[in-house]
């Protein structure tokens, strides 16, 4: 499989990156060649191989119905890049 | 050509947990914005989510009641997608291994029952809330519903007329209501709906292009839009055309349904395993445990209303119908324990009112014991069942009991023989041809002097004492 | 005797024998990171007002009490942390300015032990780096040769103990981050088993492999330091609810009776001479101390890098999601529309690297792309996993090299993704398996720069591996080495 510049284009939407003329390039020809050296992994043959996405065998860690109390605002507002002291203001979402 | 409508619902409701479903925040409605937000539920760097147990508890409830296969080992997966409201970046949600599949409920449909499959029950978190400013290019985020657990009940496309879905979206809000996990809000959000229609040719057995409708926020609506997006896909079928797939919004104000502007390119979620939350096994034990909690059903209590209360069917579909009329019904009973004709006044007279006014029976003005007690005075003879009908409206009308409104406007029957005497001799004498007619064999005129009797008591006399010395009176 | 220079151990019998206090140690480092700083650049932020402050506190309390075995112990701790109301950067601008209201469980219970924080280390952005060139700050100098790269991503924790500008530190490692600028700097690093420390305040990169873990001066500090941090945490569903030893308990058992299995795919081209003869002489070491080495193999070794770099992206490409320039971190001012502002801040707050694995991550995800590399990945990781299991039936612990080659010069590799990426490849099995791995100093090259030995165990079975490392370090003097600076 090759990645085409198109596709980097469509990557970098999806991802919300925003990539240079220059940048695609190089992305393009950068991930060729990772994607290359993973076709590697073709060589194994996986049929029936349980997929691992965790390596520690656990189930059902819960927490109790139990209403803790939240953040004061002022802390949770204190990083935003921009605020009108109750919300998050964001560009507008059409 | 006739084309056969295709829809499938996809329903979410919001569960009454007390917290939030990866966080200790509260779910309350209603508060300050941002104030139920903590680092876990705005996506804080390097937090990490804890699954709330009530929220499996409650959606096998649900996946009980709806004879759902309940997965022995379901997981979270995470959806990723940019939006102001959603702080990670990704919605956690289910995917590959949703808690429950291929369950149904079954609703009755002009008098017939129908089955309606359901596909699958999943959980996913709620995104914030976005506001948009009218004057300003600005939009601001509220996250305090971020992270409020949702259950999203997927139908088979098995509905066929916006009538059965909007039945088939009530029995699902009278489920959840029984059980407890949701209180069944659509104008509040805690129940959405989005459906997915298409039309094809009758006898066609492969599926026409589908829109999906959103922004339906009650019973109403969902119909209306149905009825508005047939109409609109079966124009353009008929002139050769071709419904695009597309996500289209319902404007209640103009009744129609419009496609979301350009907002999409194509999506694409990205779905994997998070690594952040370890599967949920459930076991028989948990299962059987659950069942053993679960409260009457709708299909239960039908049963045993027609056994316990000797009512017929169609009585107790309709009065089981929702949990909170159920209990109204059992209310009314307890106090005046003549089932059937408890069942007659609440099916005809509270219901129509409360349809009427597009109410839901916990907003009934008229309690059920102030509803038993008018019954009592009619069982008693203290005002006839026609008068009983108009202090009904009353009651209804200004939340007043039926002694008070009784009293108030003197509706009290007559029973007093002397007065009532009186009056059949004044109407006796003001007709006295058709007394002659009568006396001649003419028995059908006895209908005509209780009508001017009654109307001169305003229909207060006591129609069986009427009768009585009418019927003295007239063979003399 | 210099006071900087002390491990954890030798500190708090100083300091229980009132042989020194908490303010002198923590001042005196605090001079030495003024002096040396300029040259190693380990720090991103010094917390010195609040330490100075703990660590008098400390002396007034005295150090009696045993459920504190960290008081007044000044330590470092990798960026990629959260503390409370101290700056957490990730080593990214994207995050340059947040201060997180909340402190990681690790920070709480290190602060809870009694250590003193020092400061936050530099790191590659994010986690993603091998050189600590990926820092959008500076990067750090290894301490042996100033022109050399630290290791990474935690070449800052590494580099401030090895230039003894703390007493000991934490790191992260998810594909070797612990394990690698551990040995390259010439300390040791410990990697414990996926789940045995809690994750929760450690700024996710890859969330199915990431793990908290020390890097100290010697053994017995890192078995002192994962008895402080391991443990299951409420908040951690991935973390293990699992009883937490003492670690230092078994460190003297010798080795009679130990198996060591030496995996032949560890030793193949590309692993320099001089690294491979000290891993071979640390080997024999071993055996002269009484353990039975043999030959293993673990089959699917060179199938790690692809894996990894495969399910690490992937994972990432999705933790990163957050960073939007919404509610923490950089934004954008200029573009007008959510687009623009997304798209603007996320290329402007992240550095190349990190671009490239969104991208590459992204990609492994995206439609039609899913089984062929996500889901593949995952299917060779469950077979890197049972050649680990396999392997261990026949021996309790594995030797490797840490790395094919040492500390390389700065600049050599950071155009070459690729070429940076294979440089894993001895740490990246044992992160997809979610064994624990320690790097112990086991030689140093002709040039004078170190050589790490890793030695693998199985789950939980951190203290097997401190064992072997702790007799390798009894008997050998290379932990004793300090740079000239």
């Amino acid at each position: 499989m090759k990645i085409t510049v198109e596709e980097v284009e469509h990557v970098a939407r999806l991802a919300r990156l925003e990539v240079s003329t220059e940048e695609k390039q190089s992305f393009t020809e950068q991930l060729n060649e990772i994607l290359l050296y993973m076709e590697k992994l073709n060589e194994l043959d996986t049929t029936g191989v349980v997929p691992t996405s965790h390596v520690v065998d656990l189930h059902n860690a819960f927490r109790e119905d139990i209403v803790q109390e939240s953040m004061p605002r002022t802390e949770t507002l204190e990083n935003a890049p921009e605020d009108n002291d109750a919300e998050f203001v964001v560009p507008r979402v059409l | 050509m006739e084309f056969e409508t295709v829809i499938g619902l996809e329903v979410h409701a919001q569960l009454l947990t007390d917290s939030k479903i990866f966080c200790g925040c509260s779910t309350k409605f209603g508060a300050a914005p941002n104030t139920h937000t903590c680092p876990v539920c705005l996506g804080m760097p390097g937090v990490l989510p804890v699954l709330n147990r009530t929220v499996i508890e409650f959606t096998l409830r649900l996946a009980l009641a709806t004879h759902c296969t309940i997965a022995r080992s379901s997981r979270f997966a995470r959806k990723n997608y940019f939006y102001p409201d959603l702080p990670k970046g990704y919605q956690i949600s289910q995917y590959e291994l949703p808690v429950a599949e291929h369950g149904w409920i079954d609703i009755e449909v002009n008098g017939e029952s129908k089955r309606i499959g359901i596909t699958r029950i999943h959980l996913e978190e709620d995104a914030g809330k976005l506001i948009h400013d009218e004057t300003q290019p600005f939009s601001y985020v509220d996250f305090n519903r971020t992270g409020v657990p949702l259950v999203e009940i997927v139908s088979e496309p098995d509905l066929r007329t916006p009538e059965e879905a909007s039945t088939y979206l009530k029995k699902l809000r009278d489920i959840v209501r029984y059980l407890d996990i949701c209180d069944g809000n659509m104008e509040e959000g805690s129940l959405r709906c989005d459906a997915n229609i298409s039309l094809r040719p009758v006898g066609s057995e492969s599926l026409g292009v589908k829109t999906e409708l959103k922004n339906m926020n009650s019973f109403r609506f969902v119909q209306r839009a149905l009825e508005y997006e047939i109409k609109r896909q079966r124009a353009i079928l008929e002139q050769g055309g071709t419904i695009v797939q597309e996500t289209r919004l319902w404007d209640s104000d103009k009744g129609v349904t419009h496609g979301m502007r350009g907002k999409e390119e194509a999506h694409d979620y990205r779905y994997f395993p998070d690594p952040d939350l370890v599967p949920v096994l459930v076991t028989d034990e948990w299962i059987e445990n659950v069942r053993s909690k679960l409260p009457e059903l709708p299909e239960a209590k039908k049963m045993r209303f027609m056994q316990e209360y000797e009512l017929p069917e169609q009585d107790a579909v309709v009065l089981t119908s929702g949990k909170d009329l159920a209990a109204y019904f059992e209310a009314c009973v307890a106090r005046f324990p003549q089932p059937k004709k408890v069942s007659n006044w609440i099916m005809v007279e509270l219901l129509r009112e409360l349809n009427r006014d597009d109410r839901e029976i916990h907003q009934c003005p008229v309690s059920p014991e102030a509803l038993a007690d008018l019954l009592k005075m009619t069982d008693e003879d203290v005002i006839s069942g026609k008068i009983a009908k108009s202090v009904f409206e009353e009651m209804y009308a200004t939340g007043k009991p039926p002694e008070t409104i009784v009293e108030e406007k003197g509706l009290k029957q007559v029973t007093d023989e002397g007065e009532i005497g009186k009056v059949i001799e004044s109407v006796l004498t003001a007709h006295a041809g058709q007394v002659e007619d009568y006396r001649a064999g003419k028995d059908k005129l006895l209908g005509f002097f209780v009508g001017q009797v009654m109307k001169q008591t305003q229909g207060k006399a006591n129609p069986k004492i009427v009768n009585e010395i009418l019927k003295e009176k007239l063979k003399q | 005797m210099k006071l900087y220079d002390l491990t954890i151990h030798e500190l708090r019998r100083l300091l229980d024998q009132g042989e020194t206090t908490a303010e002198e140690v923590t001042g005196t480092i605090y001079e030495r990171i003024r002096m040396l700083e300029p040259k190693v650049a380990a720090y991103l932020s010094l917390a010195e007002k609040r330490a100075m402050e703990e660590a008098r506190s400390w002396d007034k309390k005295g150090y009696g009490d045993t459920t504190k075995p960290l008081a007044g112990v000044p330590l470092a701790v990798k960026d990629v942390i959260c503390t409370k109301g101290i700056r957490t950067t990730c080593g990214s601008h994207i995050l340059a300015n947040f201060v997180p209201p909340y402190d990681a469980t690790v920070a709480l219970k290190l602060k809870e032990a009694g250590g003193i924080l020092l400061g936050k280390t530099n790191m590659d952005e994010f986690a993603m780096g091998s050189s600590n060139e990926n820092s959008a700050f500076h990067p750090t100098r290894n301490p042996w040769n100033l022109d050399r790269i630290p290791g990474g991503s935690s070449g800052g924790s590494a580099a401030a103990v090895a230039a003894d500008e703390c007493i000991a530190a934490v790191g992260s490692d998810t594909g070797g981050s612990i394990r690698q600028p551990a040995s390259h700097c010439g300390v040791v690093g410990l990697k414990p088993t996926y789940g045995r420390v809690s994750r929760y305040g450690l700024v996710a990169f890859a969330s199915s492999l990431d793990q908290i873990g020390p890097i100290t001066k010697d053994v017995t500090d890192a078995a002192l330091l994962l008895n402080v941090i391991a443990g299951y945490d409420q908040r951690d569903s991935t973390s293990v609810p699992r009883q937490v030893p003492d670690y230092r308990e078994n460190l003297l058992e010798g080795l009679a009776g130990v198996t060591v299995g030496i995996p032949r795919e560890y030793f193949v081209e590309g692993l320099v001479p001089e690294v491979e003869r000290a891993v071979r002489q640390a080997i024999e070491t071993l055996e002269s101390l009484g353990a039975r080495a043999i030959e293993v193999s673990l089959p699917h070794t060179e199938y790690g890098v692809a894996a990894y770099y495969i399910i690490a992206p992937a994972e990432a490409s999705s933790n990163l999601a957050r960073y939007d320039g919404v509610k923490y971190g950089y934004r954008d001012r200029e573009g007008k529309t959510l687009m623009e502002m997304y798209r603007k801040s996320r290329s402007e707050g992240f550095g190349a690297e990190v671009k490239r694995r969104i991208m590459l991550g992204t990609y492994a995800l995206s439609a039609g792309y899913y089984d062929a590399y996500y889901k593949k990945a995952l299917q060779v990781r469950t077979l890197m996993r049972e050649d680990f299991l396999t392997a261990f039936k026949q021996c309790q612990v594995l030797v490797t090299p840490v790395a094919p080659t040492v500390a390389f010069p700065l600049g050599e590799k950071v155009d070459d993704p690729l070429q940076m990426y294979l440089s894993d490849v001895f740490t990246l099995p044992a992160s997809l398996a979610g064994i624990p791995g320690l790097s112990i100093p086991c030689g140093f090259t002709s040039e004078g720069l170190p050589i790490g030995l890793q030695i693998l165990a199985p789950h939980f079975e951190e203290r097997l591996a401190l064992q072997v490392a702790y007799n390798f370090e009894q008997n050998t003097d290379f932990h004793l080495r300090r740079p000239e600076l």
